[in-house]
């Protein structure tokens, strides 16, 4: 029996609406194989919601299809609704690919860019192949899409590859529906595509194409320092194994301390490195390719410089074809970070990444492809046995988050202020942007400000509400208070109700919860810094029940850059304004301590706060002597890391008071000033410190279930929860008391995902009325 | 007040505004609506311009320029609360005549007349009156102005601060100086400041004696008509703006100048000029000097030709020595002041809302 003469005996047909990430990714040559597989017969073709298929067959084969569209569907698919319909039978033969349908609303998703895929790496290092090193090639399953999407439709003409006019042979593959890269837009070969150039710090080009590559290798074995031009920007790259090269490279971009990021050829390199857990390897090895947090082995062979004093390592593999074949012709780990100066955004542009890494890059490594988006790599690290997104970017964005609810208007959230993401939502999708990072930079700004006139183009989306935080000096409350000024509703979200907020989103919930978050500082809605709060929280508000008992920031901002002023305060308080003498932090900071126990004690310039970081601060710099900070977070870090893993003592922290309760912070740091007093390991105090407010933690949700008549899901969220140490004895202690515990994982805890919760927040109150 | 599903407990949540700003959403004022920034603005907008409106007040300078009988006149109105009243270097009565007269200086204006009028609370010493009424004498004397007409209220003890001093002054405008306006800023224009800024603000800080230490410092207060006079015999048109940098230090008067013309200020981080003594105290209370109030600092904006010659004729004037270009006016970003870091990069100098608050975590 014919296919033809099947239907006609059956009768069964079905339309079909696919959306989410179905174009530019193999999916209508999908489609047609899997129809044409079970003998059915119909038609796809793309509009601007995503795919429309018509299928006809026996009903089990469109059963069959459509389960299989969404377990086979290709790498870079994203499918995030599926609508059937029933049509009369048609009859009609095979299975046509039909032209796109260019009107209706633009709802179709542009997908994140891939790392090569297995096909594209294979033709790479085949000889016989024309794109044999090749450093661009790639395919419907693999390659640039969002760093070089100027505009929808996602077409060639609306990428950066709009100026490379398709050789005859790219022409063919690009209108074959058999072929892997049938409409793949970047695609592209040595005939007719973007060309590698090796650039001198004059500007003169030195070397073209292959001969480029391998000189660039031949630098970086010489100890050089050479700028790559990858996908969303500019890398520095140095040997990870020539701690001079390391050392020039942290002396010459004025990063004092942070770790660089690390790229092994291949994952058993990474397993010499580094501890790796299933999680951490499927990481790794995910067509995002992220940059993974991983715990060092002891004795690897690895420059000091590459992450000074830090237990852990950033690894990645290579991403784009050019990172291959650096890495193949290089054979072994070399330091990928950012091509910035200090906290400045990475350069994009080759105009300027040869002004702003002038005094740093020996050579550039560059092509002719232009970048249109600045985009971060992403950093994932395993977390209670589950991927975790610690910085979401390349790779990941702008793939959108679901909301669990309809959003009534277009949403626009501008996020905080360091690490900040925005974020559109429409409907049940939320893009969350690209790591935008801090914004009194002016050109952070800048990516701030086009950044959103790029999503709100690409996702045909125009906001009618603004959420904002309540910070009024933020310079994205700012951005937010202009668009209020042209008449846009406005919406304010309390930073943390955000933080929790955007835990619950990420987790698929809409709460009521108990909401932890513990951060640096956020404003509170008493005009006070918050930053150690226990919340109850829904999406649409949150009470304060509780918080750390506050305390003074001597001098404020600098109390943030300068731990022991935090110390100073926290001692003050411990020990009822007569703390002792000998402390050794004292005696290091001694020209300025009583300056600042006064600025504490008379409240000049000392604004008061209820952060759970200030804690870390204080505590770091009487255990780990770590007095000031090179980046965000780094004495939290350091404290982290010292603790003994073993070491099972905790520290009490009584709660006082109720209505809001607080949870009195000066103990841990009397205990810790009592037991360093005596001879105990800074390790086992940093432990004993870690396991006292996990049980803080603990006590207040026990408290916090009481208050609100039974609650027993809580969300940790907050950047403090990037400590894996406080999060997993919290979350296994609060797991024994019989809470469910959320943590971020697909946003992260810190600031980058502050975004998400506003939109959440905002579009919630919206559809309430509230 | 509504209830979650699943719970039966009360329910509140924080403030939030959803729907129309309001044109000044608070119902009453606070500190911030007085600390110089944005909330002072939003205050001055909402409240004053709108209720006085008029051609001469719509600009917002230092001090209003009306006709008189054909010419240019100068007006402007002070009044000042400081605490503590003396401090190093000067006290309220200096620092009442020095700002109105720095406010008509700023207008092109030298001062004709002064008014001066006091709020004394019961119970202030008739000997820190004479001191404070001492020091007007002195000032109004060196900048050459008499003082003309006065007032006195005496308010009941705890409804004042000890005292308060408002005065008033006009001048007539230097005919040179009449296309002066903050709005008057063009790409290419030097930014000069007449000497190290922040010694005010630092003075009057450690005069509270809450900081626990001591510096030698010493407030700038001084009447800065006579340094106007040299810059417009040396540059006159080319002189585009002139500010008084006090309440909110030069990033606030450049703020404003930024936003008025329409143009972006972008400011050299090393050629800040910062009393080492400033910079340690500014460090030890988290503050950036760029936001610290001046008394005798003139911030002025001149075109690129004519700056060599003005930064000469005020370097040789005894209150301009410590004269500096600290930036340059460019097109974009329009409205934007921007610092140079010492790396490369360039920060944003915002105008701040209220008084500085730590905004990073």
């Amino acid at each position: 029996m014919t296919s033809n003469q099947k239907a006609e005996l059956k009768a069964h047909r079905v339309s079909v609406r696919v959306e989410g990430i179905v174009q530019g990714v193999g999916f209508r040559p999908f489609v047609r194989n899997l129809a044409t597989e079970l003998a059915l017969t119909g038609s796809v073709r793309n509009d601007t919601a995503g795919a429309f298929i018509e299928v006809e067959g026996a009903p089990t084969a469109t059963g069959e299809f459509l389960r299989r569209l969404q377990s086979d569907a290709p790498p870079l698919c994203v499918i995030e609704s599926v609508v059937t319909a029933p049509l009369p039978a048609a009859g009609g033969d095979g299975f046509a690919i039909l032209p796109s349908d260019p009107g209706g609303e633009r709802r179709a998703l542009v997908s994140a860019d891939m790392a090569t895929c297995a096909d594209c790496l294979r033709e790479l290092f085949d000889p016989a192949d024309r794109r044999y090193r090749y450093p661009f090639i790639n395919c419907t399953n693999c390659g640039p899409r969002f760093t070089i999407v100027r505009d929808i439709p996602y077409d060639r003409p609306n990428t950066t590859m709009a100026g490379f006019a398709m050789c005859a042979d790219c022409e063919r593959e690009y209108a074959d529906p058999d072929d892997r890269r049938y409409h793949a837009q970047p695609i592209c070969c040595p005939a007719c595509g973007p060309r590698l150039s090796l650039v001198g710090t004059a500007g003169a080009r030195l070397e073209d194409g292959d001969a480029a590559l391998l000189q660039a290798a031949a630098l970086l074995r010489q100890d050089k320092i050479v700028a790559v031009k990858g996908l969303g920007g500019f890398h520095l790259a140095v040997r990870a194994s020539s701690e001079i090269a390391a050392a020039a490279l942290r002396y010459r971009k004025h990063r004092e301390d942070k770790p660089f990021a690390v790229m092994v050829p291949d994952t058993g390199t990474a397993r010499q490195l580094c501890e790796l857990d299933d999680v951490g390897q499927n990481l790794l090895e995910s067509p995002r390719r992220p940059i993974v947090l991983l715990r060092r082995r002891p004795g690897t062979s690895m420059a000091p410089s590459v992450a000074p004093g830090n237990g852990h390592l950033g690894l990645m593999l290579p991403y784009t074809p050019l990172h291959h074949l650096l890495a193949r012709a290089l054979g072994e780990p070399f330091v990928l970070t950012s091509g910035n100066i200090s906290d400045e955004p990475i350069a994009f542009l080759d105009d300027e990444a040869r002004a702003r890494l002038g005094g740093i890059a020996d050579a550039y490594l560059t092509h002719d492809r232009p970048i249109h988006i600045r985009t971060d790599d992403s950093v994932t690290r395993s977390l209670r046995g589950k991927a975790t997104l610690l910085r979401r970017s390349r790779g990941y964005v702008p793939q959108p988050l679901l909301l669990p609810h309809n959003l009534p208007r277009p949403v626009l959230a501008c996020g905080a202020e360091l690490k900040n993401t925005f974020c559109l939502g429409r409907g049940r999708r939320a893009f969350v942007s690209h790591h935008i990072g801090d914004l009194e930079n002016y050109e952070t700004l800048r990516s701030f400000t086009e950044g959103i006139k790029h999503f709100c183009r690409l996702f045909d989306v125009r906001p009618e509400l603004v959420a904002y935080d309540l910070h009024p000096e933020y310079l994205s409350t700012k951005y937010a208070m202009e668009l209020g000024r042209n008449g846009i509703d406005l919406v304010a979200v309390q930073h943390h109700h955000a933080h929790i907020a955007s835990c619950l989103v990420d987790n698929g919930e809409t709460g009521p919860a108990i909401g932890v978050a513990f951060d640096g500082l956020g404003m509170g809605t008493d005009g006070s810094l918050w930053g150690g709060e226990i919340l109850l929280a829904t999406l649409s508000g949150f009470k304060r029940l509780g918080h750390l008992e506050p305390v003074a920031m001597p001098g404020g901002t600098a109390a943030i850059k300068q731990p022991w002023r935090m110390a100073a305060a926290y001692l003050d308080r411990a020990f009822d304004g007569s703390p002792p003498e000998d402390l050794s932090v004292a005696r290091r900071q001694a020209a300025m301590w009583l300056p600042v126990l006064t600025l504490a004690r008379t409240g000049t310039a000392s604004p008061m706060t209820s952060s759970a970081g200030r804690l870390f601060d204080a505590v770091s710099a009487l255990v780990c002597g770590r007095d000031t900070v090179n980046y965000e977070g780094q004495a939290a870090i350091e404290l982290e890391q010292l603790a003994h893993r073993r070491e099972d003592g905790a520290y009490a922290v009584p709660i006082i008071g109720s209505d809001p309760f607080q949870l009195e912070g000066k103990a841990l740091v009397r205990a810790v000033v009592d037991d360093l007093a005596t001879g105990t390991g800074p390790d086992v105090v940093a432990a004993r410190f870690h396991n006292g407010l996990a049980g803080a933690v603990v006590a207040a949700c026990r408290r916090a279930r009481e208050m609100s008549g039974g609650l027993s899901t809580v969300a940790l969220s907050g950047g403090v929860f990037q400590n894996v140490l406080l999060t997993e004895r919290a979350a296994t202690g609060l797991e024994g008391n019989g809470f469910r515990v959320l943590l971020a994982r697909n946003v992260p805890a810190n600031d980058g995902g502050i975004s998400l919760g506003q939109a959440a927040v905002a579009g919630t109150q919206d559809a309430t009325g509230r | 007040m509504t209830s979650p599903p699943g719970t039966g407990e009360p329910w509140t949540v924080g403030p939030q505004t959803v729907g129309k700003k309001r044109a000044f959403g608070h119902t009453a004022v606070n500190l911030s609506h007085g600390a110089g920034g944005k909330a002072t603005h939003a205050l001055v907008q909402a409240i004053f311009l709108d209720a006085f409106a008029n051609p001469m007040l719509a600009p917002l300078n230092d001090g209003a320029v009306v006709s008189v009988a054909g010419r240019p006149v100068a007006f402007t109105t002070d009044s000042f609360v400081v605490s503590p009243i003396f401090f190093a270097g000067g006290c309220l009565g200096d620092l009442a005549v020095n700002g109105t007269v720095n406010d008509l200086a700023a207008c092109g204006a030298q001062p004709l007349a002064l008014s001066a009028g006091f709020v004394i609370e019961e119970g202030f010493p008739v000997a820190d009156l004479q001191r404070v009424v001492g020091a007007m004498a002195a000032a109004a004397n060196a900048a050459g102005v008499p003082i003309v007409t006065g007032d006195t209220k005496v308010v009941e003890r705890g409804k004042g601060d000890g005292c308060y001093v408002n005065t008033s002054g006009i001048g007539l405008v230097d005919e040179r100086a009449t296309g002066l306006s903050a709005s008057a800023a063009r790409p290419g224009d030097q930014v000069l400041v007449s000497g190290p800024i922040g010694d005010h603000g630092t003075a009057v800080m450690l005069a509270r004696g809450t900081l626990g230490i001591s510096a030698d410092i010493v407030s700038d207060t001084a009447p800065l008509n006579g340094l106007v006079s040299v810059l417009l015999d040396a540059a006159g048109a080319a002189v585009h703006v002139l500010r008084d940098a006090t309440r909110g230090g030069v990033a606030t008067v450049l703020n404003e100048v930024a936003a008025a013309s329409g143009v972006a200020v972008v400011l050299e981080e090393t050629a800040l000029p910062v009393r080492p003594e400033v910079a340690g105290v500014c460090g030890l209370l988290g503050l950036d000097p760029l936001y610290v109030a001046c008394e005798g600092r003139m911030v002025v904006v001149v075109a690129e030709e004519a700056a060599p010659g003005a930064l000469a004729a005020m370097r040789a004037h005894p209150l301009g020595g410590g004269s500096v270009i600290i930036g340059e006016v460019v097109a974009e970003p329009a409205g934007l002041v921007l610092e140079n870091t010492g790396f490369g990069g360039a920060r944003v100098v915002d105008m701040l809302v209220g008084d500085p608050l730590p905004r990073i975590c």
